[in-house]
């Protein structure tokens, strides 16, 4: 059952497993071909946004190619995108600016009747030249035409500069105002540079124009007055009935006059040419002015324009009047030709029939016959009825000939009216037209004045309403300000004070330190000195108890030292305020001081004497002191052998009083050197002895002593001196 | 000098010895001559009073010291 169950779970494990995967291939396979269809989409849907995007930059690159709005649209919008169209593009395009002014036209210069006045002078020179002033107005034409491409190109640099600057807005919030104002005074000079070069222009243009105008209607003048002297000579000359010789005078009067008239003519028409020269260079002038654009300068060039007007008005008067008397001339000279005709073919005539008269006829009087002179009469008669008949002629004729010259006259009339009155409509255009220029001119004063005024109210409220801006941000910036520098005041002062104090702590520090290091220094000399002193002392206390210590050793071998009193006087002197030392000094025995003490060595021999003495009268004392008893004790000295040297024990017993053993303890003390112990064991002797060792035991006391106190004085002097001593 | 002083003390008792038995011996002889008819006996006698008065003069000076001085009696 168990088992059963176990497998049935087992298979149904198995199945599930199985179940499973036998539906992930299927799954998985389908997954596979679902993940390699896909992949294949995936790598599709990559592609196709792949292609979208570069064909959006592309067509974006493209038409920003084509439409320069569009990139600059693009530009603005999409940072960087400048960067990529200056790449692959290159630099954007410069704007386009349409042409604001229409090209003025100049009218030709049309100076009245130039090749009229040029002919009847007969120059071929001033037809050349008229010829040339036709050209002349020709390059007038293209030169203002040129004049205003560069005006046009300035006002296009104008404008493209203006559109940059639009352009640039958006970069810019505004233009710096220095910049503003730099291009403004900028402009200001230009135009005063150009006002004054222009004005220079004009005036020197004006100025050489007048000259030459003067100068041709002076010449026009001149050969005005040598038209009118040689008209009115000829004129003299033909109705003048004059002898011969006047007559001849009067021809070569005639013949100066007229070339003096020629002359003065030829000098009119060159005068007049380069006035009309002049003129046509200030009408140039005046039109370039106008051209640029100054209205600065618009007064200037309306004036120059009336004087050029002027100018030619009276050039034209001159000219007309030039003209008039040169008509009259010709007709006087006409007259004269036909006189001089009628006179040649009356010299013919006459010559023809009185062939040996020749020359003038008037001066024949005197030199004709009869005959001549009937003949001459027949002929004048005959002449006199021809010209009669010829007079009738002449009349009908003339009368013809007069409507015919009349209807020409009146042609001409009309013709020279025609061009009079075209002159006459020219000048009132040309004065209306300066009138309306000056109108203009005024209006446009008035007009500007009054823009002036309305931008000086507008600038006036504009500075009033900046002002209180500026004002009240005034107040503001400078409370902020206040504030910022109250702050930065106080923290200026506090740190200033925390410096000022840190500096003072420091150097109150350093102060106090270097002054403790004073005191330091000072106490330390100071003990130093003092320590000097001592030491000095000490030294001295050595070296006086050294002295005494020297003085000891003077002791002979049976004279005691030199009396230690000096010795002691200098160690008196020397530690006058050492209280060990005096008191050491006063302990020493009177003795010393006076007499001085024995050496050692004098003690030691003369002990020997003593217990020699000592031992014969050991048995002397207070009872036995007979003769008898010195004999015993001498015999028993002798008889008593004992050792000479004996040590003495650490205590002594009372068998140890013996004399005897006394004496040879102190022997052996004696023999090694201590005297103390000699001196003391020797005390310990009574009777006899005693009083014959009383001596010695004195002396060996006050050297003892004196001993004693020496070396403590020494140990003492020792003891300082090493104190004193100062470690390295 | 304390250990002097018996030898100069035995010098003395010397010195008065030969002193006085000279002396002594002197008179003696001289009283025996004159007045004991040479007889010994003053010469003796003479020679020893001196010898005995050399003899108790010594050991006076010996004993000098331990004897009781009449400054002190008189003190006490």
């Amino acid at each position: 059952m168990l088992r059963v169950c176990w497998k049935g779970a087992n298979a149904a494990a198995q199945k599930c497993l199985c179940g499973k995967v036998a539906a992930h291939p299927l799954q998985h396979c389908r997954r596979y071909t679902s993940a390699g269809n896909s992949g294949s989409a995936a790598g599709k849907i990559v592609a196709a946004s792949l292609l979208t995007v570069g064909g959006g930059l592309g067509g974006t690159i493209l038409y920003a190619k084509w439409d320069p709005k569009f990139r600059a649209n693009v530009e603005k919008n999409v940072p960087y995108s400048d960067q990529l169209f200056e790449m692959t593009l290159g630099p954007p395009p410069p704007p386009f600016i349409p042409l604001q002014k229409k090209p003025i036209k100049v009218e030709p210069l049309q100076i009245s009747s130039v090749s009229e006045a040029s002919k009847d002078s007969k120059q071929p020179k001033s037809k050349g030249k008229s010829k040339e002033k036709q050209s002349e107005p020709a390059p007038v034409e293209p030169k203002p035409v040129a004049e205003e491409t560069p005006a046009q190109s300035q006002q296009t640099i104008e404008a493209e500069e203006c559109h940059e600057c639009a352009s640039q807005e958006p970069t810019l919030k505004e233009r710096p105002v220095e910049e503003v104002a730099a291009r403004l005074a900028q402009q200001d000079r230009a135009e005063q540079e150009a006002l004054t070069a222009l004005s220079a222009d004009l005036e020197e243009a004006l100025g050489t124009s007048a000259k030459f105008t003067l100068q041709a209607i002076g010449a026009q003048e001149v050969a005005l007055t040598a038209i009118g002297t040689h008209t009115l000579k000829l004129r003299e000359a033909m109705d003048s009935e004059d002898p011969s010789d006047k007559k001849s005078s009067q021809w070569r009067e005639l013949d100066d006059a007229l070339s003096e008239r020629t002359r003065s003519v030829d000098q009119a028409g060159q005068a007049l040419l380069q006035a009309k020269e002049q003129l046509e260079k200030l009408r140039d002038l005046i039109n370039s002015a106008k051209e640029s654009k100054l209205e600065s300068a618009r007064p200037q060039i309306l004036a120059a324009e009336e004087n050029l007007h002027s100018m030619i008005v009276d050039l034209d008067k001159v000219v007309t009047k030039v003209q008039a008397a040169q008509s009259e001339a010709k007709i006087v000279s006409q007259y004269s030709e036909l006189v001089n005709e009628a006179r040649a073919q009356f010299q013919k005539e006459l010559s023809s029939i009185t062939p040996e008269v020749q020359a003038n006829w008037k001066g024949l009087t005197g030199k004709l016959s009869v005959d001549d002179l009937n003949s001459l009469i027949a002929h004048a008669h005959r002449r006199i009825d021809q010209l009669n008949r010829e007079l009738a002629e002449q009349r009908v004729r003339e009368q013809i000939r007069i409507e015919a010259a009349l209807d020409q006259q009146k042609h001409e009339h009309q013709r020279a009216m025609e061009q009079t009155m075209t002159t006459a409509i020219q000048h009132s255009r040309e004065d209306m037209r300066l009138e309306q220029e000056k109108k203009v001119q005024e209006v446009r004063e008035v007009m500007e004045a009054e823009m002036r005024t309305q931008l000086r109210r507008q600038a006036a409220a504009h500075t009033d309403h900046l002002r209180d801006v500026l004002k009240v941000q005034e107040q503001e910036l400078k409370e902020e300000a206040q504030e910022n520098l109250s702050i930065k005041m106080m923290e200026l002062e506090t740190n200033y004070r925390r410096q000022a104090q840190e500096q003072l702590d420091s150097f109150t520090l350093d102060v106090n330190s270097a002054y403790a290091r004073l005191q330091g220094m000072e106490e330390a000399i100071d003990s130093h000195v003092v320590a000097e002193e001592e030491a000095r002392k000490a030294h001295q206390l050595w070296l006086s108890v050294e002295a005494l210590n020297y003085t000891l050793k003077t002791a002979a071998a049976d004279t005691p030292t030199e009396p230690l009193e000096g010795a002691v006087h200098a160690i008196k002197e020397s530690c006058a305020d050492n209280e060990f030392a005096q008191a050491l000094t006063t302990a020493l025995p009177e003795e010393s001081l006076t007499r001085g003490v024995y050496s050692e060595a004098s003690l030691r021999a003369r002990f020997y004497n003593v217990r020699r003495l000592a031992r014969r009268v050991a048995l002397i004392d207070e009872t036995r002191n007979s003769l008898y008893q010195y004999f015993l004790s001498y015999l028993q000295s002798v008889l008593l052998f004992e050792k000479e040297q004996e040590a003495p024990p650490a205590k002594l017993a009372p068998q140890d009083l013996d004399t005897f053993k006394l004496l040879a303890y102190a022997t052996y003390s004696i023999e090694h050197g201590d005297l103390e112990l000699a001196a003391k064991l020797i005390n310990q002797l009574r009777g006899e002895s005693r009083r014959v060792a009383q001596d010695w035991l004195k002396e060996a006391r006050l050297t003892l002593e004196t001993k004693q106190v020496i070396s403590l004085l020494s140990a003492y002097a020792n003891a300082v001196g090493l104190g004193t001593t100062q470690a390295p | 000098m304390s250990e002097k002083e018996i030898g100069q003390k035995w010098d003395r008792c010397l010195a008065d010895c030969a002193i006085k038995a000279g002396a002594g011996l002197g008179l003696g002889i001289v009283f025996s001559v004159v007045f004991f008819k040479r007889r010994t006996l003053p010469i003796a006698f003479g020679t020893g009073a001196g010898l005995g008065m050399a003899y108790s003069n010594c050991q006076n000076d010996l004993r000098s010291p331990y004897l009781l001085q009449r400054n002190t009696t008189k003190e006490q």
